[in-house]
């Protein structure tokens, strides 16, 4: 089992195919749409979270690269010094994706699975206790 | 109807019936007014928000031979020493000469809260009485003289939201505005702020005893920008910026719990300071004040590009719940001032006085009721 987070870059011309369908139907993953800002005769960008087993995975990721598009592995993810953090709120404030939120005992909460790695918090946030880790 | 030394009298006796901010709520609800009035002594406030108007007095101690100190630095962050021979003022926006907006006043005041050493570094001109030029020391919150925070304009009532009506994003010390109004802030304990739940400062003014960064402070004089004159709602609680607090405390006797440093990027440093104010409930009007809710208090809100007051409001309850409707979309919300540190102030502040640690004082002279707010014209120099 295998699960990768990518950003797939989109060309600024039609690909000519569906290309989540097709890395559905052919190698069996999971594509779990993160955050999409696609459209017509723009450059896009796509952030998902791609899982399956370990040769499904890879070799979706190879047929990625055949077509038009490239894509970028998230190898880093956003680490927050807990202990140190005063639930101030202001990471919360640039958050895209509503990984940063805060709860209603007013307290910050994280979420993983909806964090893109953005990196905005990192500077937003005024204690600098947010950093990445490979 | 109760005076503050009968107050003082329970507290002394382990009697007093304390409840905080929160909690007098629901206590209020569940008795009414008269009778909450009747059974509690003290409410409790509390606010960990950044300020940036805040700083430390210093007495260095004499060297020998000695110096009047003219050009001061602590970690390399400049304080202002145009007094006597070794007394100096750091500022908490002060930044670092050497490391820019990464470093600043703030940090040096967490240091010593922290009772680290810092780096003094001090330049004169040299007199007859003064000889000395030039002085590098290390020095502390304990081998210091005196150390004090002084924070000309703390707490204040109200503040207005804020948010960004251009293309592009803006850093402010409200933090990160996204553009087109992609997100608002806003930097309040709301129902739980001391200056919100004593609308008229009928019961806070100048010398009434505080919770300061931890430690036991004062309300020294009305804050600067004191602006008791802003337009009220039913309920006497200011729509918008309003009464401010000058405070002081010792800080030998401050927690760096209470007191952080905060950057706010490409805007510069400021400093979370943490304070509790108790309310001595004296009647049932206090116990009314004390009692106002989050949906009852209302804040501006100013688009920071221009810092232009725009036309909407917003209650606190409507900031908190994490998105409002402005302008025909769902728009983000985000607090800068920490409510959960704030709850914790109160929570602290309810124990001293439980535990006869804390006794109220009351105030020796009352914060103005009218004041002005000028503005600064640009006159011409003759």
């Amino acid at each position: 089992m295998k699960k990768v987070k990518v950003k797939l870059h989109f060309p600024r011309k039609w690909l000519g195919r569906p290309l989540i369908s097709e890395l559905i139907t052919k190698y069996g993953i999971v594509f779990n749409i993160l955050h999409a800002d696609i459209s017509y005769d723009s450059e896009g960008t796509l952030i998902a979270e791609i899982s399956g087993d370990d040769d499904s995975v890879n070799n979706a990721l190879a047929y990625i690269d055949s077509v038009d598009v490239k894509y970028k592995l998230y190898n880093k993810s956003i680490i927050i010094r807990e202990e140190e953090c005063i639930d101030c709120g202001a990471c919360t404030a640039v958050c895209p994706s509503e990984a940063l939120t805060m709860d209603s005992n007013n307290k910050l909460r994280f979420d993983k699975e909806k964090c893109l790695v953005c990196e905005l918090c990192i500077k937003a946030c005024p204690l600098k206790i947010i950093s990445t880790e490979f | 109807m109760k005076t503050v030394a009968e107050i003082n009298e329970r507290i002394k006796n382990g009697r007093a019936v304390v409840a905080t901010a929160e909690e007098i709520i629901e206590i209020a609800e569940e008795q009414g007014y008269r009778k909450a009035a009747e059974m509690v002594d003290v409410v409790t406030t509390g606010t960990f928000g950044p300020m940036c108007s805040s700083g430390v007095f210093i007495n260095f101690g004499h060297s020998d031979p000695p110096i009047k100190m003219q050009r001061v630095t602590l970690n390399d962050v400049p304080a202002y020493a145009g007094l006597a021979a070794v007394d100096a003022y750091i500022g908490a926006t002060e930044l670092s000469t050497t490391r820019g907006m990464e470093y600043g006043g703030g940090h040096v005041i967490e240091e010593l809260v922290a009772g680290r050493d810092v780096r003094l570094h001090a330049e004169a001109h040299g007199t007859d009485c003064y000889p000395r030029k030039e002085i590098d020391t290390t020095i502390n919150k304990y081998n210091v003289n005196q150390i004090y925070m002084y924070n000309p304009r703390n707490a204040y009532q109200n503040y207005p939201a804020a948010t960004n009506s251009t293309k592009r994003t803006i850093h402010t010390y409200m933090g990160t505005l996204l553009p087109e109004f992609g997100n608002i802030t806003y930097s309040t304990s709301g129902e739980l702020s001391p200056l919100l739940n004593d609308p008229y400062y009928r019961t806070i003014g100048l010398g009434t005893s505080i919770f300061l960064g931890g430690a036991r402070g004062y309300v020294t004089w009305q804050g600067t920008q004191h602006n008791p004159g802003q337009k009220r709602a039913e309920n006497g609680v200011p729509v918008s910026l309003s009464g401010t607090l000058a405070v002081s405390g010792d800080l030998r006797e401050m927690s760096t719990r209470y007191i952080k440093a905060a950057i706010y990027d490409k805007y510069g440093i400021s400093l979370f300071v943490g304070i509790g104010i108790p309310i001595p409930i004296i009647d049932e009007e206090m116990l009314a004040f004390t009692a106002v809710r989050n949906s009852g208090i209302i804040t501006s809100i100013a688009d920071k590009s221009g810092n232009v007051r725009l036309d909407e409001t917003f209650t606190y309850e409507q900031l908190q719940s994490g998105s409002v409707e402005f302008r025909g979309k769902k728009v983000k919300t985000a607090p800068l001032s920490s409510i959960g540190r704030a709850r914790e102030i109160a929570g602290v502040l309810k124990e001293w006085i439980e535990g006869g640690r804390f006794l109220l004082t009351e105030a020796v002279e009352p914060l103005p009721m009218e004041n002005k707010i000028n503005k600064l014209e640009i006159r011409g120099i003759v």
